[in-house]
């Protein structure tokens, strides 16, 4: 009976409105969540796999299972594109924004778990093969030199992926929390698993497990309020309740505000950055690209339905608060990147600089700014998986050699290494004929007229952060290479394509964006 | 600009410079040589067909010929199109007979050419000729494309793309502070050129348009303080690239380090995109704003003049001053545009062809004799001439059209756009005279240091200080030669211009004040 009753109550929650006491079936259309459930189905398998598959076997069994999953997701969101449909007691909204992000998402994931797959740049793979063992110890040291592999990573990282798939999708509040623990607890985790470096990358999982625990406390406080508020935590009841809720709008503020700093903590946007640079370095750089990538995407898909589904009546209030941030993204991540000197680090705050641009195409709160947002995630998302996939690959004996130093002189020994990282520097600073460019011009452009400086604060900000990709291009080009620097290893094919298709990806969205844009404009449309 | 016209002759004119670069990437390693005459093979194909189209242009045609239009990004309105005005056509000549020029001064002192004159032997492996000439090539492209674009998008992407080839010219192959002359350059440039981008989209809306063909936004954009901001974003992007006192810190750095041939292309035909600019976008899209801001830009021009003469006379190394006698001349060439005179503006234009082949032949014979010497600075030369009469000679020449001898082109051009801004600014006019007379005082200075006098100590102890041989000779004849040619008889560069100018002065409903011109320009009276 109390079992019973709070499966009532809690459903009572999840489909506000309804009588509590009785119990709704929810009509869930099982085609429109498909893509959802093959990752998540997948996931389980995988985790099947490591306790069954013999483990001469695993690692292979586990990459074809993986990729596997995701190609048939993807599949799936291509077959069932147009479809507009709001499922689960109006907790999922699969419309054509949603499939659009789920197709971006999965497309950065297949080519991040190719990243992941690599194993002939590091003896084994970039992924330590026992994350619990004590830094420094003698087992760690015979761990870094082991061709030992640990699988864990791969139904991990579909975890992550379900739970991305669900968080832009999801309209109900409560729903969009689980989604965010779903994605977040795996990545966590994987932040934790680099196999050099240990005690960096064990320091990024904490930072980031501890400051994502205060980001979901925020947003979990923010829903609570904004239930107050509303009687629901349903985000198209949350709009009429706007127009018609007898309760304080002091409750709605704070709610919202609290609700979106936990979404603004997972996007990376200053102030809520901090943990940004620390968890891209630390992490094993795979699975940079995979949060680089994947989390964005996500994250602004949450942003983007929170704001134009639940809040675009109250935009005149939040409005300022997207300037704000948008702004300090933007300062922190161009200035701050100028004193970095990691490699990694400074892809990190250039990823602050890109979520502040990207944050501006909210502004204006239309289709033309949705669609240039999308745009510009599948834009961004090519760029910044090439680019951490290029970062693997210089290496010295100690692993990875992601210091500016050791980079010098790079071009001398490998052109197209430094060819092809000069011009993935160029389209994350938006030099023409790149993606970059035309993501940014989208998102300016619909932006401009509601605020115009604004824009010609991200101009200059793009000026300012030119400064460190150009950095790197010196460092590259221009400088003597050091007696014992690292070299650019030769990876295997899996990498190698991810990489390709990256650069590809970033040079024809450049050149030929037309059908990108069509998409992402067709694509333009939330459902509450 | 409807897109219904598809000529192909400026496409082919950019995809001629593009194979020759991309061939040039492609060859192996080792293959200098045929790098070289692969190059010189492009560039010369190039000015030979930029020529034809010289020829086939018909003076008293439309605005716009061989127009093709191809949509590109159709939900943005942008168009792939292209089209020249006599404006555009002159500069796309004159740059492209720089370019062969500039390969035959690389030809065979490649690395004195590059100012190796400091750099340490270890530094040799990546100054591969190959990729020097390949970079060349693609900077025609890029070049000639920011020209011939009639749509602003384009215009942009082009304007953008320039700088990644002179970035690494820079970079690679120039001098002692190449890094910090690159960067520097880079990212002045980068500044101007993002405040223009935002001008770029504002100029979109506030039009009203749904396509960023010239021909669709002139004239659109309403009054009022939107027209005056969306000017001043093109201003800076445009007087960073020119550049005008006080935007042009960057080129002495860049002008310096960059291997002579470089700079020949940067100050001559780069910074000419400046004022191109000025006189394509700024004035036709924005004709209130500029009359707006007219007369300040006018006295930075006349403050340029003055000023930069005086910093040229007082450099120490022969391609800053070399630099800053351009940044002197760019004001000049803002006096006579932003003058609003038919005169004027014929003379600016007149001025940047001039100029580019002046300041081409300047920086390229310096760049000979700094590969001889090994060093640029001024006071290690002294009576050069003695043993290199044929260097000494062409320096001389091009020093005196530097300075705009009567009977060089140079001083048509600077007497046009003197008595064009005299019209209306008498006192601007005046003072800038006094420009000429600096103009004679750096050059015949430097010439009389470094050519004249007894032989120096430094110069008498380098054992091979050969004369120029005939590939040198080659390089800088024809500009020479030119500038001699147009000094006597300017008419046919003037005619093709002048109907560009009054198509200009008409967009911005602009007449030439009363009474009208001292000099016969093209039948305008």
């Amino acid at each position: 009976m109390s079992a019973l009753s709070v499966v009532t109550a809690g459903h009572g929650l999840l489909a506000a409105g309804t009588d509590v006491g009785t119990i709704p079936v929810p009509s869930i259309s099982y085609a429109a969540i498909a893509p959802i459930l093959i990752v998540l189905g997948a996931a389980c398998v995988g985790v099947l796999f490591e306790a069954f598959v013999p483990r001469g076997q695993r690692f292979v069994a586990q990459v074809v299972l993986t990729i596997a999953a995701l190609v048939a997701a993807l599949l799936d969101v291509i077959a069932i594109r147009g479809h507009s449909v709001v499922t689960a007691s109006r907790a999922l909204s699969i419309d054509p924004a949603t499939l659009y992000l789920q197709g971006t998402i999965l497309v950065m994931a297949i080519l991040s778990v190719l990243l992941l797959a690599e194993r002939s740049v590091d003896s084994g793979s970039s992924i330590v093969a026992q994350a619990a063992v004590v830094v420094g110890s003698p087992a760690d040291r015979r761990l870094a030199t082991s061709e030992r592999v640990q699988t864990e990573v791969f139904p991990l990282a579909l975890f992550a992926v379900g739970g991305m798939l669900v968080f832009p999708a999801a309209n109900n509040l409560l729903l969009m929390f689980v989604a965010l623990e779903v994605l977040s607890l795996p990545l966590y985790l994987m932040a934790g698993l680099s196999r050099r470096r240990r005690l960096l990358s064990q320091e990024a999982a904490i930072k980031y497990f501890l400051l994502g625990a205060f980001a979901s406390a925020f947003f979990l406080y923010g829903l609570a309020l904004l239930y107050g508020y509303a009687n629901s935590v349903n985000l198209a009841d949350i709009l009429t309740a706007q127009n018609t809720s007898t309760q304080s709008d002091v409750l709605l503020y704070l709610g919202f505000g609290l609700l979106i700093v936990g979404l603004l903590f997972k996007a990376g946007i200053a102030p809520f950055h901090s943990w940004t640079p620390d968890v891209y370095q630390g992490s094993p750089t795979p699975v940079t690209a995979f949060m680089a990538a994947c989390t964005k995407i996500a994250a602004f898909g949450a942003i983007l339905r929170v704001l134009y589904v639940g809040f675009s009546i109250s935009a005149w209030n939040w409005r300022p608060i997207i300037w704000v941030v948008a702004i300090a993204s933007i300062v922190v991540g161009s200035v701050f990147g100028l004193t970095q000197t990691d490699v990694k680090r400074i892809l990190a705050y250039s990823s602050i600089a890109h979520a502040g641009f990207i944050l501006i195409g909210v502004i204006s709160l239309d289709k033309a700014g949705l669609a240039a947002i999308l745009f510009y995630l599948a834009a961004y998302g090519f760029t910044t998986i090439a680019a951490f996939g290029l970062v693997t690959l210089v290496r010295d004996s100690n692993g990875e050699s992601t210091h500016l130093s050791q980079w010098s002189g790079l071009a001398r020994r490998s052109p197209l290494f430094a060819a092809t990282f000069t011009f993935l520097l160029l389209a994350l600073a938006g030099i023409p004929l790149t993606s970059g460019f035309i993501g940014k011009f989208v998102v300016f452009k619909a932006a401009y007229h509601l605020a115009g400086p604004l824009v010609v604060i991200a101009l200059i900000g793009s000026a300012v952060a030119a400064f460190f990709y150009l950095r790197i291009v010196v460092m590259m080009f221009f400088a003597e290479p050091p007696e014992d620097g690292p070299s650019v290893t030769i990876p295997s094919a899996v990498t190698t394509v991810a990489i390709t298709v990256g650069t590809v990806g970033t040079l024809v969205l450049g050149v030929f964006p037309q059908p990108l844009l069509d998409l992402a404009n067709n694509a333009a449309k939330l459902r509450g | 600009m409807t897109s219904d016209a598809h000529n192909l002759a400026l496409l082919l004119l950019l995809a001629i410079p593009l194979v020759g670069s991309l061939v040039v990437f492609a060859l192996p390693n080792g293959s200098e040589r045929l790098a070289k005459q692969v190059t010189l093979l492009a560039s010369v194909l190039t000015f030979i067909y930029a020529v034809v189209l010289g020829v086939e242009f018909k003076t008293g045609g439309n605005r716009f010929q061989f127009v093709g239009s191809w949509t590109w990004i159709k939900s943005l309105g942008v168009h792939f199109a292209f089209g020249v005005d006599g404006i555009a056509l002159v500069l796309i000549v004159m740059a492209t007979l720089l370019v062969p020029c500039v390969v035959l001064a690389s030809w065979n002192s490649f690395d004195t050419v590059a100012g190796a004159e400091e750099t340490a032997p270890a530094d040799a492996p990546n100054r591969s000729p190959k990729t020097y000439f390949a970079l060349l090539l693609l900077l025609e492209v890029f070049m000639v494309g920011v020209f011939a674009a009639t749509d602003v998008f384009l215009f942009y992407v082009f304007f953008e793309a320039m700088l990644v080839p002179m970035y690494f010219i820079i970079g690679s192959f120039g001098g002692p502070r190449r890094q910090y002359a690159a960067v520097k350059f880079f990212l002045y440039s980068l500044l101007g050129g993002l405040l223009m981008l935002a001008s770029v989209i504002g100029l979109y809306i506030s039009a009203g348009s749904s396509s960023f063909a010239f021909a669709d936004l002139v004239g659109k954009v309403p009054e009022g303080a939107t027209q005056k901001w969306l000017f001043l974003g093109f201003f800076i992007a445009f007087a960073i690239k020119a550049p005008l006192v006080p935007f042009h810190t960057w080129l002495p750095d860049a002008g310096a380090e960059a291997p002579a041939g470089g700079a020949a292309l940067l100050v001559g035909v780069l910074d000419k995109v400046g004022t191109f600019g000025f006189l394509r976008y700024c004035l036709p899209l924005f004709p209130e704003a500029s009359r707006y801001f007219a007369n300040p830009i006018l006295i930075l021009s006349v403050i340029g003049i003055l000023y930069a003469a005086f910093l040229a006379m007082g450099q120490r190394d022969m391609k800053r001053l070399v630099s800053y006698t351009s940044v002197a001349h760019f004001g000049f060439i803002g006096l006579g545009i932003f003058a609003f005179t038919t005169q004027g503006e014929t003379g600016a234009v007149l001025y940047m062809v001039n100029h580019g082949m002046s300041t081409g032949v300047l920086f390229i014979v310096v760049g000979f004799l700094v590969s001889r010497g090994k060093s640029r600075i001024v006071s290690d030369y002294s009576g050069v001439a003695k043993i290199a009469p044929r260097l000494g000679g062409a320096f001389l020449l091009a020093g005196l059209s530097a300075l705009a001898l009567p009977g060089m082109s140079t001083f048509i051009s600077e007497f046009l756009t003197l008595v064009g801004t005299f019209t209306r600014h008498k006192a601007l006019a005046i003072v800038a005279t006094a420009g000429i007379v600096l103009a004679a005082l750096y050059v015949l200075l430097l010439y009389q240091r470094t050519m004249q006098g007894p032989l120096s100590a430094k110069v008498a102890a380098i054992k091979d200080f050969p004369d120029l041989s005939a590939i040198e000779i080659a390089a800088v004849a024809p500009l020479i030669t030119l500038i001699l040619v147009l000094g006597v008889y300017p008419k046919p560069v003037l005619d093709i211009i002048n109907p560009a100018v009054k198509f200009t002065m008409s967009d911005m409903h602009q007449t030439d004040p009363q009474p009208s011109s001292l000099v016969q320009s093209g039948g305008s009276k």
